[in-house]
């Protein structure tokens, strides 16, 4: 072992342990199914087993070794100013992060790191870019020493400016799990559950008996029946599934405030424990899927700098801090994640009727493109499509006109005294009160029929998340001075007033208190 | 009643030889399908009337769109930098307008392709730290747009923080 220069430490050396059981738990993954694949009948399974073992336990001690080397070769340590990682085998790497930098502190540990008491640690500094200095990680440390570095390193002196309650924020509250099975992902499991099957059957030369199997156990139903079965097979895997992932993702949830910033634990077999600081937040967003909603229920995410890079290995999306719960739940969550109840107590302004329009325009267009096509093939081939083209219309327009006048009555945007708030959104609706200082730009988009009905579509740009929160279809003017006020100076030397024409191609420039113009000017030809 | 506002024009209109640039790049990757469509046409008998048909509605489409789009794209395209902020106008049909704050710009480039370089045009890229897209203006004279970024360096060298 080499000997440890002053403040330099080392990772855990039980890292091999886990490397060596991961490697050697994903390789008899693959072998069984090849294994039973290869193997006919009446050939003997010893010779195959031991080439098997034999492959996987060369594999694993090739990755004990490399893992080995790695952990010996890697320090890190933390001064007073920086944080650095030094990794000096084969190839030498060094990396060092500034300590004032550190913005975050995420620990995460998979279920065989927890058995042995493990945690991986990234320390990012919430820059969106993937440059070196951005963010390191130690892989894995010892539990407790990760939990020292979260706090030593989030740790502030200053008082945190916004008035803030400490401690809880929320925690699980396992009444929420009946929101899980409403939401997307139920039918993309049970979608994905049948993928499966098919996938897994031809790895074992057995997909033509899982067919006669189907058709064995649903021998009495016609083929409408049994479309119907395996629909409702679908969809209770579907939700069976939901509940599972809610149950792994949000095990023992708690969103407590720590020395200002935001502390969230969450997670049944892989644990995460993810940290926001109060200066990378830029706004909440409220998110109500179309069931969830009508059930009374919303989520909450995060809208904040250093968030749009997903971490390589959780595939969690970070930015929610409070799964789908009670809607006051919800707005008192945004509210406390705030410091201020924009978020829900902002009253927004309808846009105008011309939006609306535009959205019933759009619903009837997407129902009479698959109607038209029907209707041109039924009248040149046969009239059963005739038949399926108008019911197809009888049935999908009251769902279009309907869709539209929502996605019209989900249009919103208001001013709070710290935050823009915007509302859009069919299906899902979404509510994001977004920090008035921390909107970077404007980009204003028009198309040909927005010029038409005086519309345009704002987008307030931003450091966080996706980049743009816009307000869809607002009229021309109520968008500029909307704008205007959001983000006082910015906007302003670009506009200029309009009054109406004159004759002779003459306009004022402006009109005083009395309404007699003072100052005539020849129109530009534009 | 309170004053009716609108957005004003960027003041600088771009150079006028992106016009000429735009016709020929559009010019050049329609012509590419086109010749396709004709040798195939010529060289395969059976299929020459539908090859042909195709040409030609590719041809009554491409050939307005050549003369017109980048005739109107150029009466569209403005930009401005004042010193607190860059303005741009760009798109024809579909049109957008962006404005980004001095103090959070992060970095300037300037890009130039082969057929820009035959124009003498380049195209400046300026950055903040959104992810959702830099601004670009295109269709700047080559030794404007450097002088343009030369501009831009200097004043968001001078800015403090990290522009978020």
């Amino acid at each position: 072992m080499t000997t440890l220069e002053e403040g330099w430490r080392q990772l855990h050396p039980r890292t091999v342990v886990v490397t060596v059981l991961t490697v050697a738990g994903i390789l008899a993954g693959v072998a069984i199914p090849i294994i039973i694949g290869v193997l006919d009948d009446g050939d003997a399974i010893l010779p195959i087993l031991l080439i098997a073992i034999a492959g996987i336990v060369v594999v694993s001690a090739v990755a004990a070794f490399v893992d080995t080397m790695r952990y010996r070769h890697t320090t890190y340590r933390v001064t007073d100013e920086r944080i650095e990682l030094r990794y000096s085998w084969v190839l030498h790497k060094r990396r060092s992060v500034p300590r004032e930098r550190v913005r975050t502190v995420d620990l995460t540990a998979n279920p065989l790191q927890r058995v042995f008491g493990l945690a991986k640690v990234k320390i990012g500094t919430g820059q969106q870019t993937r440059d070196s200095g951005s963010h390191l990680t130690l892989d894995p440390v010892d539990k407790a020493v990760a939990e020292e570095l979260r706090r030593l390193l989030l740790h502030r002196e200053a008082a945190p400016s916004v008035e803030q309650t400490p401690g809880e924020l929320a925690k699980l509250d396992w009444r929420w799990i009946r929101f899980a099975p409403i939401s997307v992902t139920t039918p993309i499991l049970g979608a994905a559950a049948f993928g499966a099957i098919m996938q897994v059957s031809e790895w074992f030369n057995a997909q033509g008996a899982v067919f006669r199997l189907v058709r064995y156990l649903f021998e009495d139903l016609s083929a409408v029946g049994l479309v119907g079965a395996l629909v409702v097979i679908g969809v209770v895997v579907g939700i069976v599934g939901s509940l599972g992932l809610f149950v792994e993702m949000w095990f023992r949830y708690r969103l407590t405030r720590e020395d200002g910033n935001l502390l969230m634990t969450r997670g049944l077999l892989n644990t995460r424990s993810l940290t926001l600081e109060q200066r990378r937040l830029r706004g909440v967003e409220l998110v109500e899927g179309l069931g969830v909603r009508m059930l009374g229920a919303a989520r909450v995410d995060v809208v904040a700098t250093g968030m749009s890079q997903k971490s390589d290995d959780d595939k969690t999306d970070p930015k929610t801090v409070l799964p789908a719960a009670p809607f006051e739940v919800a707005r008192r969550v945004a509210t406390e994640v705030l410091g201020s109840p924009a978020a829900t107590a902002t009253s927004l302004v309808a846009h105008p009727r011309a939006a609306r329009a535009r959205r019933l325009r759009w619903g009837l267009f997407a129902v009479a493109v698959p109607v038209g096509v029907l209707a041109v093939l039924g009248w040149l081939l046969t009239t059963v499509l005739l038949h399926l083209a108008w019911i197809l219309a009888v049935v999908l327009t009251p769902v279009a006109v309907l869709l539209a006048l929502e996605a019209y009555r989900n249009l919103g945007h208001g001013l709070a005294s710290d935050h823009l708030v915007t509302r859009h959104g069919v299906g899902a609706r979404r509510t994001v009160a977004l920090l008035r200082t921390g909107v970077i730009g404007w980009t204003i988009t028009r198309s040909p029929f927005q010029r038409r009905a005086g519309l345009m579509t704002i987008h307030a740009t931003t450091a966080a998340n996706k980049g743009a929160y816009p307000v869809y279809d607002i009229d021309e003017v109520d968008g500029l001075r909307f704008a205007d006020e959001a983000v006082p100076g910015l906007l302003t030397p670009f506009l200029e007033p309009v009054t109406p024409r004159g004759e002779d191609g003459l306009v004022c420039d402006g009109v005083d208190p009395e309404g007699n113009v003072f100052q005539l000017r020849q129109r530009d030809a534009l | 009643m309170e004053q009716q506002v609108r957005l004003r024009p960027p003041t600088n209109k771009v150079d006028p030889r992106a016009v000429r640039y735009w016709m020929t790049s559009e010019a050049l990757s329609n012509g590419v399908v086109a010749i396709v469509l004709a040798v195939l046409a010529f060289l395969i008998e059976p299929a020459r009337f539908w090859l042909l048909l195709a040409l030609g509605v590719v041809l009554v489409i491409a050939i307005p769109y050549i003369i017109v789009m980048p005739l109107w794209r150029y009466r569209v395209h403005r930009w401005e930098v004042t010193d607190d902020a860059v303005y741009t106008r760009t798109g024809w049909l579909w049109q957008e307008w962006r404005i980004a704050p001095m103090s959070r710009i992060q970095t300037v480039d300037t890009a130039r392709g082969p057929l820009e370089q035959a124009f003498r045009l380049s195209s400046v890229t300026v950055t903040t730290a959104s992810a959702a897209g830099p601004i670009k203006i295109k269709g700047l004279d080559h030794e404007l747009a450097a002088d343009l970024v030369e501009r831009l360096t200097e004043v968001t060298q001078a800015n403090k923080g990290d522009a978020t």
